[in-house]
């Protein structure tokens, strides 16, 4: 028997719009300011052996009742506040984060329950790349008709993710949350994102064993913190990024010298400095190094660095900035963005 | 093309010099890159990717690890161009 089908209705596509921009960024930053001194015991080591190697002074750390949501919803309401749009106009929640500690369910529908919202809400799990993820798929929805007004957020509590005796992880990281509200344009505010994923290294970046694994030896068993293989990272993040900031600005039509800012995430200065000898920018363009007194705070690293830069005046609104985010997966996404 | 024990321990003094500064003359087959030059594990990986380059070989992440001597280097790259 065959069956055919109806033929009677027929779909009503979506409309989007023309383009997309990012129409206001905010940042939250965590009270506590830790700095290198306080966790040199642990690891035999001293401030001016840490900030040779990472180039990080201090970093914030949540208090220890803040949670992911908490931070979240800072800089939520903060970049809602920069992008002059009435909250109620938020009509999809993305949250970037892997320190959310529950599995199930994710962060943002309890942020955008938070916000009075009972929009669409998921999560990301794309770690250090994770805001670059959400600002393509936020362009995306935006233009595919999905949604007018996306709110993004990079948030990360490392400090409850940390192993303090790892010699190679234990200063890297920070605490704090990145947001951006994504809307529509009359033209092209957001590039085309250059993404990827390397899966074959997921064990250069990673919580140390699963929860399965934990739940078998639950005694005496160390907390599975993150752990990381620097020097491995370390060469794909310089030689292997490189190439994709600058396919990113080959796919935005946008020359190196065009640039306003470059926004890498901030994983470590050395990757900072050495990505910047391969990737030959001219030498005037402002370059984020927030890390210094932030660390690495993962997925909220590059709306927290815009945050300051415009916050600071460093980089002009309305200017061009390359933004790229790499990380645990491995993964990585790029892209070149409007500054608000 | 292959290139002799000497030459090898030129250029790599080279590379080493450019990453770090250190005297091309100390950079010899018995010195320790962490103990003696005191080079970091991520300019290694720094200097590993530009001899990769300049001597046209592949040095694997997991080996770098057993290059703790710049003799140990040359070896590696010598074996590695046959």
């Amino acid at each position: 028997m065959t069956v055919s089908p109806k033929g009677t209705g027929t779909i009503t596509g979506a409309t989007g719009a023309p383009g997309s921009r990012i129409l206001g960024v905010g940042g939250y930053r965590p009270e506590r300011v830790v700095h290198n001194s306080e966790l040199v015991a642990a690891i035999d080591s001293s401030d001016e052996w840490i900030q040779e190697r990472s180039g990080i002074v201090s970093r914030r750390y949540a208090a220890p009742d803040e949670s992911v949501v908490d931070m979240a919803e800072h800089a939520a309401r903060q970049a809602i506040e920069n992008s002059g749009l009435d909250l109620a106009a938020i009509d999809t929640v993305l949250v970037a984060t892997v320190t959310h500690p529950y599995q199930t369910p994710a962060a943002a529908p309890i942020l955008a329950d938070r916000l009075g919202l009972r929009c669409a809400a998921f999560d990301i799990s794309a770690a250090c790349a994770g805001y670059c993820y959400g600002v393509g798929i936020a362009s995306d929805l935006v233009k595919g008709g999905s949604a007018n007004n996306v709110l993004i957020v990079g948030v990360e509590k490392l400090s409850d993710w940390t192993d303090f005796s790892d010699r190679g992880s234990a200063f890297i990281f920070g605490d704090g949350a990145g947001a951006a509200i994504v809307g529509r344009s009359d033209r092209p505010g957001i590039g085309p994102t250059i993404w990827g994923s390397e899966g074959d290294e997921w064990q250069a970046i990673m919580q140390r064993e699963s929860w399965m694994e934990f739940r078998e030896h639950p005694d005496g068993r160390e907390f599975p913190a993150l752990t990381m293989q620097g020097q491995k990272v370390f060469r794909w993040a310089v030689w292997g990024m490189a190439p994709v900031a600058h396919r990113a600005l080959e796919a935005a039509g946008v020359r190196p010298e065009d640039l306003d800012a470059f926004i890498p995430h901030q994983a470590n200065m050395r990757i900072i400095d050495a990505m910047l000898k391969q990737l030959k920018l001219p030498a005037d363009i402002p370059v984020a190094r927030d890390i210094h007194e932030t660390a690495n705070t993962s997925a909220a690293s590059i709306p927290l660095a815009t945050e300051r830069m415009l916050r600071e005046g460093i980089v002009p609104s309305g200017g061009l900035a390359l933004q790229i985010g790499f990380g645990a997966g491995l993964v990585y996404a790029a892209q070149v963005i409007e500054l608000p | 093309m292959a290139q002799t024990e000497q030459e090898i321990l030129e250029g790599l003094a080279n590379i080493v010099n450019e990453e770090t500064g250190v005297d091309v003359a100390d950079v010899q087959l018995d010195k320790s890159f962490t103990d003696d030059l005191d080079i970091d594990s991520l300019s290694m990986m720094t200097i590993v990717v530009n001899a990769e380059e300049a001597f046209g070989v592949r040095i694997p992440d997991d080996e770098v690890k057993n290059l703790s001597t710049v003799g140990d280097a040359v070896t590696f790259i010598k074996n590695a161009q046959g």
